[in-house]
């Protein structure tokens, strides 16, 4: 179980992180994990082992150089700089050709700034319930049925889907509050 | 009032950040121990040429055979200081 809030804001997670608070390490690499891990492997489309090193690699930095952060609450674009310097410094040493295009998961073309918009959803997901938080990760990020929802939560097929529907509704208020 | 945030948007972004294998997680969260374990091996190896010695011939080993466990984020640290050429 998460002892740091979510809610804390990244500045606050920094200070908290030069503090050698242990917690507020583990919830910044739960917090930007997907996102390092999205833009090595469907930004770069690394391979498992090359998006490892450099997702390894990545965090070793950040815990490193956290005092040279000039802006406490510019951690999330600190971390994509310091992750796409990474994947192309792997791909310059390899001999190998930067891809011209970035590719989602179903095949679209994405780009570093979908995936920038794509943590503001996250941040926006966090501010739900958690049976919400969790309903809407597995259906969308972690690709799970109805039935295996349903199967797991020990709920009726129907009731998934509606609450999955409740749930976006909910998310799509959040954003556009932020807005 | 029309939103960039239709549901089916909402849909295609949340499955672009998946979760990244949790090893990776762990070992990226172990980070801060694996540094305390390198400091002390670093100072223990700077003071005993023998273990300084065993770490550059079988870096597993001799962690090991200390008593250390060798999570990935220590062996990755450890093997650019102690790797043989």
């Amino acid at each position: 179980m998460r002892t740091v809030a979510v809610t804390l804001s990244d500045s606050e997670l920094v200070q908290r992180c030069r503090a050698s608070d242990p917690e507020a390490w583990n919830e910044l690499v739960e917090r930007f994990s997907r996102y390092v891990y999205a833009i090595c492997s469907q930004g770069f489309r690394l391979s498992p082992a090359d998006a490892e090193d450099v997702f390894q690699d990545v965090f070793t930095r950040v815990y490193t150089r956290l005092d040279t952060l000039r802006d406490d609450s510019a951690l999330r674009p600190w971390i994509g700089q310091l992750t796409r310097r990474r994947c192309l410094d792997l791909i310059a040493a390899a001999g190998r050709v930067q891809p011209v295009e970035e590719v989602a998961p179903d095949g679209r073309e994405t780009s570093v700034d979908e995936l920038d918009e794509a943590f503001a959803v996250r941040e926006a997901l966090a501010q739900l319930s958690e049976p919400c938080q969790e309903m809407l990760d597995r259906f969308f990020a972690r690709d799970e049925s109805y039935r295996m929802i349903s199967r797991d939560l020990d709920l009726p097929s129907g009731t998934i889907a509606s609450r999955i529907s409740r749930c976006l509704h909910q998310l799509r208020e959040e954003l556009e509050g932020k807005k | 009032m029309t939103s960039a945030y239709h549901e089916e948007r909402i849909g295609l972004l949340l499955r672009l950040l998946r979760p990244a294998p949790r090893g990776w997680v762990q070992a990226a969260q172990e980070l801060p121990a694996a540094r305390r374990t390198m400091d002390e091996i670093i100072a223990r190896a700077e003071a005993d040429a023998d273990f300084q010695a065993a770490l550059v011939a079988d870096l597993e080993a001799a962690l090991a055979q200390e008593g250390y466990e060798p999570s990935r984020p220590l062996l990755d640290e450890l093997r650019k200081r102690y790797a043989q050429d």
